[in-house]
């Protein structure tokens, strides 16, 4: 998925599941969960764990590893163009199927195998984007440049992520609302892999086109829903996202002021 | 084999170092007065001409400053308190400073927020929320009716 610019908020931890549904040819569909703690160091740096597994059907399910991801904004300012530098570490099985980002040769056909044999594959990578993203006239348009570099004698990876998005309502009402349009966020969001070094490209690649909608709950609880369409044969047919998440604003002062420190 | 997993470990280390530090930083730059938050409103004064000349669309706008305090309830209220007189993490905002500036200066810092200090960047609202913010703030400083004569 694409990220835009906007880091979470200082002090404050979001918790988020997140699961996608992918149908898979010639072997059982799956569903990959992943469970996010994002959490705001300062204004310009928020750092994240993930913790994934799957469940493949007629198969079985598995825990496939950990991610920590860290994003970094070099500007104080707001800009036409806002850049933010993306590093993560992920440690993950080769059942790892949460494609939290399609880079490289990434294809339909690597989530075939059983899990038990994909299990014994073991992806350490280094996954680096530069962020683009600018806001206009309540549009958010974000580019999402990916490189991926596994820590063994692999060649570097590439990837994109595009996505663009809108408030259905610009304006906020006088009123309190739980289901008004300024808490719905649409977008649509094209994502895939650029091939590696050795062969760079489209060729043997996988992408995707997700509308996707979001919803702004009460008491920081944030819902989101979004339907992808692989877009050729090396795609997963279908994958459908959806994501709940719940932002603990004040976290860290509230956890300095259990151990004793000052707020 | 042992480098990965003393990779994994350094990663772990550095998601809890990265929290201590933050804490450390807050702790070391949270006096309990409001008025000693990090940021001391000389960032008001650094808006830049064009942006502090700008009028508010929603001037007139007779819901403005309602659809402004829910947003600032949602999105403020946990830095600069529920009543937006400060609290030790984000100043008043009931302050003269805050008062007396601009329409254009008060949305200029919304949208570029205080990054360095500690204030995000806003303009992921779409502009006439940020706008109905500025008009909910400017309604803080209107001045308090003045009681009713109590007639026997």
């Amino acid at each position: 998925m694409a990220y835009d610019h906007y880091l979470e908020e200082p002090g404050s931890l979001e918790i988020a599941w997140q699961s996608s549904y992918a149908t898979q040819r010639g072997s059982g569909d799956f569903l990959s969960s992943v469970l996010e703690f994002e959490y705001g160091v300062t204004g310009w740096w928020t750092t994240e764990l993930y913790l994934s597994g799957q469940s493949t059907l007629s198969d079985n399910t598995v825990f496939t590893g950990v991610r920590w991801e860290n994003r970094i904004r070099p500007f104080a300012r707001e800009h036409w163009i806002n850049p933010v530098l993306y590093v993560e570490f992920e440690n993950v099985n080769g059942a790892d199927k949460s494609m939290l980002a399609v880079a490289g040769h990434d294809v339909e056909g690597e989530h075939g195998e059983p899990n038990a044999i994909l299990r014994e594959e073991r992806e350490r990578e280094f996954e680096m984007k530069l962020i683009l993203s600018s806001q206009a006239k309540g549009w958010n348009i974000s580019e999402n440049i990916i490189a991926v570099k596994n820590i063994s004698n692999a060649p570097w990876e590439f990837g994109y992520a595009l996505g663009v998005s809108r408030p259905l309502a610009l304006a906020a009402s006088p009123r309190p609302c739980v289901a008004c349009r300024e808490n719905f966020t649409a977008g649509l969001e094209l994502y895939g892999g650029l091939g590696d070094r050795h062969s760079f490209g489209l060729p043997n690649t996988a992408h995707y086109l997700a509308p996707s909608l979001a919803w702004s709950l009460p008491r920081g609880l944030a819902l989101r829903v979004s339907p992808g369409f692989g877009l050729n044969s090396n795609s997963h047919r279908f994958l459908l996202r959806w994501s709940l998440a719940r932002e603990f604003s004040g976290f860290g002062p509230a956890l300095r002021r259990i151990f004793g420190g000052r707020p | 084999m042992k480098a990965p997993a003393f990779l994994v470990r350094a990663a772990l280390m550095l998601f809890i170092t990265a929290f201590c530090i933050s804490s450390a930083g807050a702790q070391a730059n949270s006096p309990a007065a409001p008025e000693k938050s990090k940021f001391d409103y000389q960032e008001l004064a650094r808006a830049p001409e064009k942006a502090r000349n700008r009028r508010n669309p929603l001037e007139n706008n007779t819901d403005a400053p309602a659809a402004g305090r829910k947003l600032f309830e949602k999105y403020c209220a946990e830095c600069h308190g529920a009543d937006a007189a400060g609290t030790g993490k984000a100043p008043s905002l009931r302050a003269d400073e805050v008062q007396q500036a601009t329409p254009g200066a008060l949305f200029w810092l919304i949208s570029n927020g205080v990054v360095r200090k500690g204030m995000p960047v806003w303009s992921r609202l779409p502009e006439p929320q940020r706008w109905q913010i500025v008009r909910f703030l400017k309604s803080l400083g209107a001045p308090e009716p003045a009681p009713q004569p109590v007639i026997n």
